[in-house]
């Protein structure tokens, strides 16, 4: 089932489809290693459910709402 | 505070790439992603305290030191931390331009031993531009830590290039790090990168494009720029026109046009990322071995240090906390530090005394120039000795990042980027440094912003200044320990009106003059480490103590000879300061100052820790309390000449809010390239300064305070 990130639960993990974002955005993401058919676990709102924590290839890597409804997942 | 006061300095705003050497010097770069003690390495190589933080975006200039191993002498580049080398980032493309076209014999990637897998997309990327590449694995004792081993050797087989583990903070492998270094040197290691070999028809491009460019270009890395050049990197064009003849782009350009291989360049990038972090999950899936259990740690303290309810008033309290430390330690060091300076006045007096030297001289040497030297050590040292160790130690932790976390929302409100958090930060120990420190941004607009804005997050020379007027006027209580804690909320205060002017300046500048909304963002939150404590107190201390002393001697002591003498040249029967100080009175009652306040902050442009000392001269200068032994006569000196609670608040508020100093609107200039932005990063803080005080005191009259 397709989703995107920023609809996937806390604790829950996901995989990575595909990425709709541009440009810079991205690169960046690429480089962070959100590559298609990589893991990404969701791990904790910060305040405001502004952002979120995702557990990213062994880091810690925050992102808005914004970015991560950029990621489709599965 | 991320910068040291060095990187404000005007030679380290130069990013050029022309290294001075001597001819048997080798420049060695150092590359790798934020957060892997790239620049702890780079000091146990070359015994440099540049400064080191736990938060991404700290190496924003690139610094170089030196160091001979093995009678080999060596130029150490240490390159802004990079997640790539695609050059999505300023940072980036400094990084990867001084790799491909800086020349450098040999880079070392920094990579950290608990996140390997995404640290070798790097050494992967640097593996294609450079043949000699050494791999350092440092942080070895933290991953011992979490029961992470790693298997170097088998990495080392796999990548064909030399791989050395390093915990650098306690030297451990640096000696090993540098042998290498030598033996690759002087070939005695040949390195034998094995690159990633992409689809067919990646292949077959490259390898056409490829053998033209070696042809016309042997020193440039063919592979890396064909590679380039079909999957479509707009940015190396223009790196190439500052490093290359135009005709030769032309050429290259036109090579390509004749190639034009048919190719998604999108889906080229995509898949080449791909493909490199498919072999970084294997090779950290073969030679990783780690322990889940032991990894949640952070995960724990980060659920409440970042959680919705706490994170926020955690936040509040450490800085209230090192406020009230910073108080409290700094009173008896501060007093110990006045009696022995202002008593050292005496004794000066009486030697002028003994040789019968005109009065002016003592007067221009002794109560002009030593008095402020000495108010200045003896106010500014101590706070800044306490609270930069404190808050040194905090970054240490690896806590900036999640303060940028915490805050993220009210950023994001602001239209503003979620990193200029991070330069505020930085802000505090220097606005100059905050304001270099900007380039972490890469929206334009939001960097702007963040440059005008930094000045309200009081830096190095306010503070005292806060700290002092808030002690003198608040410290009520009896108690000595509580004493403090009513300057020590107050200063706290201070900085949360400072950053929600911060905010309110970012959004409406959001709304007018730079219009946009906010670009988008990622954040890595390191994981936590311990700090090293005995360093940050040296370095620290050390750092803050020259910098104080450094600006005492340089801009405050004669910014004092020249108060005093502006206090003893009378115009019929007023000083100058007398005339210039009624002719700024009228406005200065206005929002609740004096005139000789609004003097002192005016002739405080060229630095802010003078305007305190310049403000007591003046008052002393007029005669009403010539007398002025030690710190304790602040309090009395500044009621004598009419203040009020009022006054004291907006001096604060005034000193808080008003036109940045001139070094810092120097830098503004500098990195924004426009007089047009520098006029505007000083005329909005002082509207915002004489608006803020305007209000104040309309509130204070309106209540019938004082």
């Amino acid at each position: 089932m397709m989703r995107k990130l920023c609809e996937v639960e806390i604790g829950a993990m996901a995989k990575v489809e595909n990425i709709l974002a541009k440009d810079i955005l991205k690169e960046r993401l690429l480089a962070l290693g959100l590559t298609k058919g990589s893991f990404v676990e969701v791990l904790r709102k910060g305040p405001k459910d502004n952002l979120t924590v995702y557990k990213i290839r062994g880091a810690m890597i925050a992102l808005r709402k914004e970015e991560s409804s950029l990621i489709n997942v599965n | 505070m991320g910068l040291t006061y060095n990187s404000s300095q005007k030679s380290s705003l130069k990013d050029t790439f022309h290294i001075e050497r001597n001819e048997d010097q080798h420049v060695i770069a150092l590359a790798g992603n934020p957060n892997t003690g790239k620049s702890t390495v780079f000091n146990s190589l070359t015994g440099l305290h540049q400064h080191t933080g736990n938060w991404p975006g700290k190496t924003v200039v690139n610094a170089r030191g030196e160091f001979t191993s093995n009678k080999n002498e060596y130029i150490l580049v240490d390159l802004p931390g990079t997640y790539s080398l695609f050059a999505s980032s300023v940072e980036e493309i400094v990084a990867r331009d001084f790799i491909c076209f800086g020349d450098p014999e040999s880079v070392i990637v920094v990579a950290d031993a608990t996140c390997l897998e995404r640290n070798l997309n790097l050494v992967f990327q640097v593996m294609e531009l450079s043949s000699r590449v050494i791999l350092c694995i440092n942080l070895i004792d933290e991953a011992k830590k979490k029961n992470i081993t790693i298997d170097e050797k088998g990495i080392e087989k796999e990548l064909g290039i030399p791989v050395v583990l390093t915990a650098a903070r306690n030297g451990v492998g640096i000696n090993n790090l540098k042998q290498t270094l030598d033996k690759v040197i002087t070939h005695e290691i040949i390195c034998k990168p094995k690159l990633i070999k992409y689809s067919e028809e990646i292949e077959d491009n490259v390898n056409k494009i490829e053998n033209i460019i070696k042809e016309k270009f042997p020193h440039l890395n063919s592979r890396w720029l064909a590679l380039r050049f079909i999957d479509g990197d707009e940015s190396i064009y223009k790196s190439m026109e500052q490093y290359l003849l135009p005709e030769d782009i032309s050429f290259l350009r036109s090579v390509l046009e004749n190639i034009h291989p048919d190719l998604d360049k999108e889906k080229i990038r995509e898949f080449i990322t791909e493909e490199n972090y498919r072999i970084a999950e294997y090779m950290k899936k073969t030679y990783v071995k780690e322990d889940i259990k032991k990894l949640n740690r952070d995960q724990k303290i980060d659920n409440i240090i970042t959680s919705k309810k706490f994170g926020l008033p955690i936040m509040l309290l450490l800085l209230a906390a090192t406020f009230w430390i910073t108080i409290q330690g700094a009173n008896i060091p501060s007093a110990m530090l006045s009696n022995l300076l202002f008593g050292f006045q005496d004794i000066l007096t009486e030697w002028f005394e003994y040789f019968n030297a005109p009065s002016w001289l003592h007067g221009f040497l002794v109560l002009g120039l030593y008095r402020t030297l000495a108010w200045v050590i003896a106010v500014m040292l101590p706070p800044m000795a306490i609270f930069f160790p404190i808050f040194t130690l905090l970054e240490d932790l690896g806590y900036l990042p999640r303060v940028a976390f915490n805050m993220d929302h009210m950023f994001k409100r602001a239209c503003a980027h979620g990193k200029q958090c991070l330069t505020m930060c930085m802000g505090f120990g220097c606005n100059a440094a905050g304001v270099i420190g900007c380039r972490i941004i890469e929206s334009p607009r939001e960097r702007l912003i963040a440059i005008i804005t930094n000045n309200f997050v009081p830096c190095n020379g306010r503070f005292p200044t806060l700290i002092a007027i808030s002690t003198v006027f608040l410290a009520v209580s009896s108690n000595k320990y509580l004493n403090s804690v009513t300057p020590a909320l107050f200063v706290t205060l201070l900085v949360v009106a400072g950053i929600s002017i911060t905010l309110l300046v970012s959004f409406l500048l959001s709304k007018t003059l730079l219009k946009g909304i906010p670009s988008t963002f990622t954040l890595e939150l390191p994981p936590y480490r311990k700090p090293q404590i005995g360093r940050i107190l040296y370095t620290s201390l050390l750092d803050r103590t020259i910098f104080v002393l450094g600006r005492a001697i340089l801009i405050a002591a004669p910014a004092g000879a020249f108060t005093w003498i502006l206090g003893n040249i009378y115009i019929e029967d007023l000083s100058i300061i007398g005339h210039v100080s009624s002719f700024l009175n009228p406005l200065a009652s206005l929002i609740g100052l004096d005139g000789y306040i609004l003097m002192a902050f005016i002739l405080g442009l060229p630095a802010n820790e003078i305007v305190l000392p310049v403000l007591l001269m003046s008052y002393l200068s007029t005669g009403t309390l010539t007398e002025f032994e030690n710190i304790e006569s602040l309090r009395h000196t500044l009621v004598s000449n009419g203040w009020t609670h009022l006054t004291a608040l907006n001096t604060m508020l005034f000193s808080l809010l008003h036109w940045p100093c001139s070094t810092t609107l120097w830098t503004i200039r500098k990195e924004t390239g426009s007089m047009k932005w520098t006029f505007a990063s000083m005329l909005i803080p002082t509207i915002v300064a004489f608006i803020v005080c305007f209000i104040t005191t309309l509130v204070f009259h309106l209540l019938g305070l004082k």
